[in-house]
């Protein structure tokens, strides 16, 4: 067990800054997302940490010790990649024993220990198999299994999941998740999938341009994200954004009601909504359109819930409201989130 | 009605030949026909002949061609000269290539890295292909030279030997033979290193990225994750190097000629002497041949091997 620590680290290729100054530090037994759009820096992040990248500048420590210089091999990790890399001319057994052989465990204790890690995600039977007859699913879990058998003190996931059809994905999201905290290693997931990343992670850091925008649960990352890049990030659709004299409002798509589907007229903020189209999804409808009156021509989203009765048209404008407390308010020089204010 | 159906098919009848090209059926065999002509013609018929030859009586200067069975490999494989040059084949060919592909696998591992100067070096490990092999065996014929050597020159000026202690390179039974599969090893190092690092390149970075993180130390991720990965093509690789040191005599035949007494003769430069020179072209195409055997159940096993043990 252990925590992960990076201290202000780098990673310049060229005049491209990949990794810009990250300082992050896990919990012990913590489940940390990192959540990013693609080029991000967030597999380079997670890449430094596992000593397969060197940084440009700053340090990494894993449980407490600087690693700097150490090899990938004396970090104590396991990494699952996203395209599992799993040694296509050896049967899982081989695979999974791998690790354990590489690091010198007695030749004895070794198809016990496999069959414990393989018993973890049930793929005991499939341990005499090469690793082209299995399926996606099947391989993901041996790439697992890979990672789990020698106990390592950190896991690191790179997108473990994006090859799955979706799913598998979803029942392959919960076991990840159950066996995380059955297990209770460190574990840093790289993903750029927000549902994913709210789904498992303890904490999200949440990444752009080499840079940690913001770390936190996933309740305060989507609540009370920390500038307009994270409000736009997370969330689907993203947070809308009005322009008012000296900042930004933001208000999420699921805040912005027809009027009379509000619990209670109290400290509501009535918007006149042009309607141009609708997206029926089901659970949900999403409203495309326009905001007039004191926001004139302001493009804006609404999200309704099945459960929302009040009828809805293409083509007309209707009366919305906002709930006050449902603001969130951005700097508009720098993004970032600044004190309320009236609207 | 009728204008459009004529329409149709007027251009049809006038462009039959155009749409001849669409069909694969016959597209295939007209692109494949100048290549089949090609190894029928240079390959194929030479072949055929010398199979012939080999059961025959026929010699340069005689009209007859009788048959005569295997008595030419009877009366040719028995003499000490065939038993020296078979043993000297294997010998060659073997030691060639084993020393091949260990330095052809140091050099691509080596390519594969990114270092400063590393188009020259590429360059340098290319020029012994592209060279003709006969002007190369030419140069090394100097540097090898009994009396001009380079190389015993260099040793010299270092006082490694002295001056009436200058090795022969090819005056000398076992240095003529090291010298002839040093040569040979330079001549196919090129093409080996370039088979392999296409090998290399073609294994996912994440497999060893994985194997960097699973532990693994530089000779287990090598012998047990790239080796076996690039077999194929290394089996491919020493397929081709295998039959080039069983069948090529140019070096041979421009360092040595298969002297000093028939110690670096082998089986090609034999029939070569044998059926060109000596005028039997009977014996020299029963010697000739004599390998082909071997080498077509090599060819066999080794594809078999590479196929199966395709991954992926």
């Amino acid at each position: 067990m252990a925590t992960v620590e990076t201290r202000d680290v780098r990673k310049h290729f060229g005049d491209v800054h990949a990794v810009d100054g990250v300082n992050l530090t896990t919990k012990e037994g913590e489940f940390l997302v990192l959540l990013g759009p693609s080029g991000c820096g967030k597999t380079t992040l997670l890449r430094m940490i596992a000593g397969l990248e060197d940084p440009t500048g700053g340090e990494i420590l894993i449980g407490g010790q600087v690693v700097n210089d150490l090899p990938p091999r004396a970090r104590k990790i396991a990494m699952v990649f996203q395209s599992y890399a799993l040694y296509p001319h050896m049967r899982v057994f081989d695979n999974i024993a791998f690790p354990l052989r590489a690091q010198g465990v007695p030749r004895a204790e070794i198809p016990h220990k496999v069959e414990w890690a393989a018993g973890l995600f049930g793929i005991e039977k499939l341990l005499h198999r090469k690793p082209r007859e299995l399926s996606g699913g099947e391989r993901q879990r041996v790439a697992l299994a890979r990672a789990v058998v020698r106990e390592p003190a950190v896991f690191l996931l790179d997108e473990p999941l994006s090859n799955l059809d979706a799913k598998l994905r979803a029942s392959a999201r919960d076991e990840l998740q159950q066996f995380q905290r059955r297990i209770g290693t460190t574990t840093i997931y790289v993903t750029h999938d927000q549902v994913e990343a709210m789904g498992l992670g303890d904490r999200i850091a949440v990444m752009q341009g080499g840079k940690v925008r913001q770390i936190g649960t996933p309740q305060e990352v989507y609540d009370e994200p920390a500038d307009t890049f994270v409000a736009g990030f997370l969330g689907s659709p993203p947070m809308n954004l009005l322009e008012i004299p000296d900042c930004l409002v933001g208000f999420r798509p699921e805040h912005f009601l027809p009027k009379e589907a509000h619990e209670s007229p109290d400290g509501l903020l009535a918007l006149k909504f042009h309607i141009s189209r609708i997206e029926y999804l089901g659970a949900d409808r999403l409203l495309y359109g326009a905001l007039e009156g004191k926001f004139p021509d302001t493009k804006v989203i609404s999200k309704l819930a099945s459960t929302v009765s009040t009828p809805v048209q293409p083509g007309k404008t209707q009366d919305f409201a906002v709930r006050e407390k449902d603001f969130r308010f951005f700097d508009r020089e720098t993004g970032l989130r600044t004190r309320p204010r009236p609207v | 009605m009728a204008t459009l159906e004529r329409d149709l098919r007027a251009p049809a009848a006038g462009r039959r030949f155009g749409f001849v090209l669409d069909r694969p059926e016959w597209l295939g065999p007209l692109m494949i026909a100048p290549a089949v002509l090609y190894i029928v013609a240079i390959v194929g018929l030479p072949f055929l002949l010398a199979l012939y030859y080999s059961v025959s009586d026929i010699s340069m200067g005689r009209r007859t061609l009788g048959f005569v069975g295997l008595k030419n490999f009877i009366s040719v494989v028995p003499t000490s000269k065939f038993q020296t040059s078979l043993q000297n084949t294997f010998v060659f060919a073997i030691v060639s290539q084993v020393l091949v592909i260990i330095l052809a696998n140091i050099l691509a591992l080596a390519l594969l890295k990114e270092f400063r100067g590393k188009w020259v070096v590429r360059l340098l490990l290319l020029l012994p292909w592209v060279a003709p092999i006969s002007l190369g065996t030419i140069g090394w014929l100097w540097i090898l030279d009994s009396i001009y050597s380079v190389i015993n020159w260099t040793l010299e000026a270092f006082g490694l030997i002295t001056a009436d202690g200058w090795p022969m390179y090819l005056g000398k039974p076992y240095l003529a033979m090291g010298s002839v599969i040093t040569v040979h090893v330079w001549r196919l190092l090129p093409l080996a290193t370039v088979i392999i690092l296409a090998g290399l390149t073609s294994i996912p970075k994440d497999i060893h990225d994985a194997a960097q993180v699973d532990g693994a130390s530089f000779w287990r991720h090598h012998f047990q994750i790239t080796v076996p990965l690039i077999r194929p093509i290394l089996l491919v690789a020493l397929l081709f190097g295998l039959v080039f040191a069983f069948t090529d005599m140019v070096v041979i035949f421009v360092l040595t000629r298969g002297g000093p007494y028939d110690t670096t003769q082998v089986l090609a430069s034999l029939a070569f002497f044998t059926g060109i020179q000596g005028g039997d072209l009977a014996e020299g195409a029963a010697i000739a041949i004599f390998l082909f055997p071997l080498l077509l159940a090599v060819a066999f096993v080794f594809l078999r091997i590479a196929r199966r043990s395709e991954v992926t």
